[in-house]
């Protein structure tokens, strides 16, 4: 496959390689690929959330797999990002038992007030607004997920609280 | 109060823990089962309580289990199926989330019962958080001796893990969430063979739900025939019901089979009626995929008995003037909202989640959605209505997994009950054009303005 366009810092530490073969003793000593999606997840969180073809043949060499059963997995499941997204990415359930709570409208409140567009990032990489497919969550809508964690029962105010905690380097995203 | 058999513990603090658990009783089906009764009569006892698959297909599961192949002498396996995904359902989460060990506890006397020494709990990926407590559940599980070699000094190993997905709606169907177990795309498979011949790495699997294996430690404990006790008729036990949309008391409840829809909603110890001071338009009583049903058929059925909340009651009048129980998901609609933007809401999502295997699915879900979009947005024609009926009819029945059908369903019952809402749409079109999103006026406001034409 063609080289990803944008440059990536690949480095698998020794605390990666080390959730990477606990990941990989969860089945049998033949089944490694069977690891594929948990470990493209630990790769993809310690990669700044996406995953360069480059990162994806690493990935493959791990799991002593070709790179095709990696960028088909990839290109399949939507967590799996294959560009640079906005840091925080606020990915709400617009899905209709949100939406009958408001989503939209908090969307466009999102939207306006980060000066974007749904799908694209702030010119400065930190946010991006994303409509995603029903999170599991329509009785505390309306909601988003961020990071590895759901945040619910949103208002106007409480989305500016979270824009100030992201730009204070407030929020975690990742439980490592 | 009603009956509780899933959630009788989850308000006891630390219940989260192994310790708390472990002391209000938790895992004494682990001990019962593996010391006093023989794997196949756990399976009897389960067929016994006649309880259903959980997930939404409503499958007898002692049925399923003792469908599993045996004989072979390959190693079986049990996968919880925990990719909850279908819109209006938040009950797995809930249950994994509060009560954690309940669900351990249940795969190792499932998977006992099975004869498997190897089990998965397949969760959906955006579920990250509870996949956190799931492991650190596991290992105090193991780190008590109810995982790993020789289970309480009776022979018996096993191994549990949990392993997460990539979002991907169509993995909650079993051989999809199997493909995806082995590191591939979530593409279905086609059955037979069916999973309990060859499932997971082409050895004998059974694929249950999270509700489903976390009710095995009651019916292990009381036996199959208490468990038969409760509920009413086929639909035995209790169900865990996720509601949402336009009520007052949104959340995860937990119900016995039989109680009446109108209690359920009106009712204080549950939803408490509608969240605002408007009348109730209608109902999706199982998840999106289940056909909707308006206003009038919602308390009573065509018959005018009492609607239920069973599998029976609310299938009650077939398509025609029922729906189902499906996963429990139960979204209800005040009067403002608009049929048609939730009709292509969830044809969206279907169109989303099409794996684009079979071409009915894949080319159908997307054009039902992009006929629903104009329709929505003002630009639809009248023979649109019939068009998408048509569709439907072409993609139900013809694919390779049920998400074709689920597809089909709701985009069928919304214009058999609503069509005249979607001839406004398409005659109206200024009218419905620079609407606040999902909030409309009131149908019946403008209700006269369609009948008029179509007398």
């Amino acid at each position: 496959m063609e080289k990803s366009q944008i440059k990536q810092n690949i480095n698998i530490t020794e605390a990666l390689t080390t959730r990477i073969n606990e990941l990989i003793s969860h089945y049998p000593d033949d089944k490694r690929k069977s690891a594929l999606l948990p470990v493209l997840h630990e790769v993809q969180d310690a990669h700044d959330n996406w995953l360069s073809i480059e990162l994806q043949d690493k990935v493959a060499e791990i799991l002593h797999i070709l790179p095709v059963e990696v960028y088909e997995v990839v290109t399949f499941y939507t967590m799996f990002n294959q560009r640079p997204i906005g840091k925080y990415m606020f990915e709400f359930c617009h899905t209709s038992p949100c939406c009958l709570n408001g989503t939209e409208n908090l969307m466009d409140y999102t939207c306006n007030k980060l000066g974007v567009k749904v799908g694209e990032p702030t010119a400065d990489g930190m946010f991006e607004v994303r409509g995603v497919e029903c999170l599991g969550a329509c009785g505390y809508a309306p909601m988003m997920q961020l990071g590895d964690f759901y945040q619910e029962h949103l208002t106007e105010a409480k989305i500016d609280q979270l824009i100030t905690d992201c730009k204070d380097n407030k929020i975690i995203l990742h439980d490592k | 109060m009603s009956k509780k058999i899933l959630l009788e513990k989850v308000n006891i603090p630390g219940i989260k823990t192994y310790e708390v658990y472990r002391q209000n009783g938790g895992y004494t089906s682990v001990e019962k089962a593996l010391k006093t009764l023989t794997p196949d009569e756990v399976v009897e006892e389960v067929k016994t309580s006649g309880i259903r698959g959980r997930g939404g297909a409503g499958f007898p599961m002692g049925m399923k289990w003792s469908f599993i192949d045996k004989k072979s002498g390959k190693p079986r396996y049990l996968v919880c199926n925990a990719d909850e995904s279908e819109p209006g359902t938040f009950k797995d989460r809930y249950l994994m989330e509060f009560i954690p060990h309940l669900l351990i506890e249940g795969m190792i006397t499932s998977s006992y019962a099975l004869g498997a020494n190897l089990s998965y709990i397949y969760i959906r990926g955006e579920y990250m958080w509870v996949y956190k407590i799931l492991e650190k559940a596991i290992a105090e599980a193991k780190a008590a001796g109810w995982l790993g070699k020789n289970i309480l000094g009776t022979g018996y190993d096993l191994d549990l893990y949990v392993q997460i997905g990539g979002g991907a709606y169509i993995c909650g169907e079993e051989t999809a969430l199997i493909e995806s177990l082995e590191g591939k795309r979530g593409n279905p498979r086609i059955k037979p063979p069916f999973p309990a011949v060859s499932g997971l790495w082409g050895n004998p699997t059974v694929v249950n739900n999270v509700e489903t294996i976390s009710a095995v430690p009651w019916i292990v404990n009381n036996s199959g025939a208490a468990y038969a006790e409760i509920g009413i008729g086929r639909s035995t036990g209790t169900k865990l019901i996720s509601a949402s949309g336009n009520i007052k008391n949104p959340g995860v409840y937990e119900i016995e089979m039989g109680l009446s829809v109108y209690e359920f909603m009106n009712s204080d110890e549950y939803l408490g009626g509608m969240s605002t001071d408007r009348p109730l338009k209608a109902l999706v009583p199982g998840g999106s995929s289940v056909p909707v049903l308006p206003a009038h058929l919602i308390y009573k059925t065509a018959n005018n008995e009492d609607r239920l909340m069973s599998y029976e009651s609310l299938s009650d009048g077939g398509f025609a003037t029922g729906s189902m129980l499906g996963s429990g998901g139960f979204i209800v609609y005040d009067d403002r909202a608009c049929i048609v933007r939730n009709t292509w809401n969830f044809s969206r999502f279907y169109h989303h989640e099409s794996c684009g295997q079979c071409t009915p699915c894949r080319e159908g879900t997307g054009w039902m959605e992009k006929i629903l979009h104009r329709i929505e947005t003002g630009t639809g024609r009248e023979e649109d209505i019939d068009l998408l009926l048509s569709i439907q009819s072409k993609i139900e029945g013809n694919t390779i997994c049920p998400l074709g059908d689920a597809a089909a369903w709701p985009v069928a019952a919304a214009i058999r009950h609503f069509r005249e809402e979607f001839e406004y749409h398409v005659r109206f079109p200024e009218k419905i054009k620079n609407r606040d999103h999902f909030v409309a006026e009131p149908f019946e406001k403008v209700k006269h303005l369609v009948s008029k034409l179509t007398v």
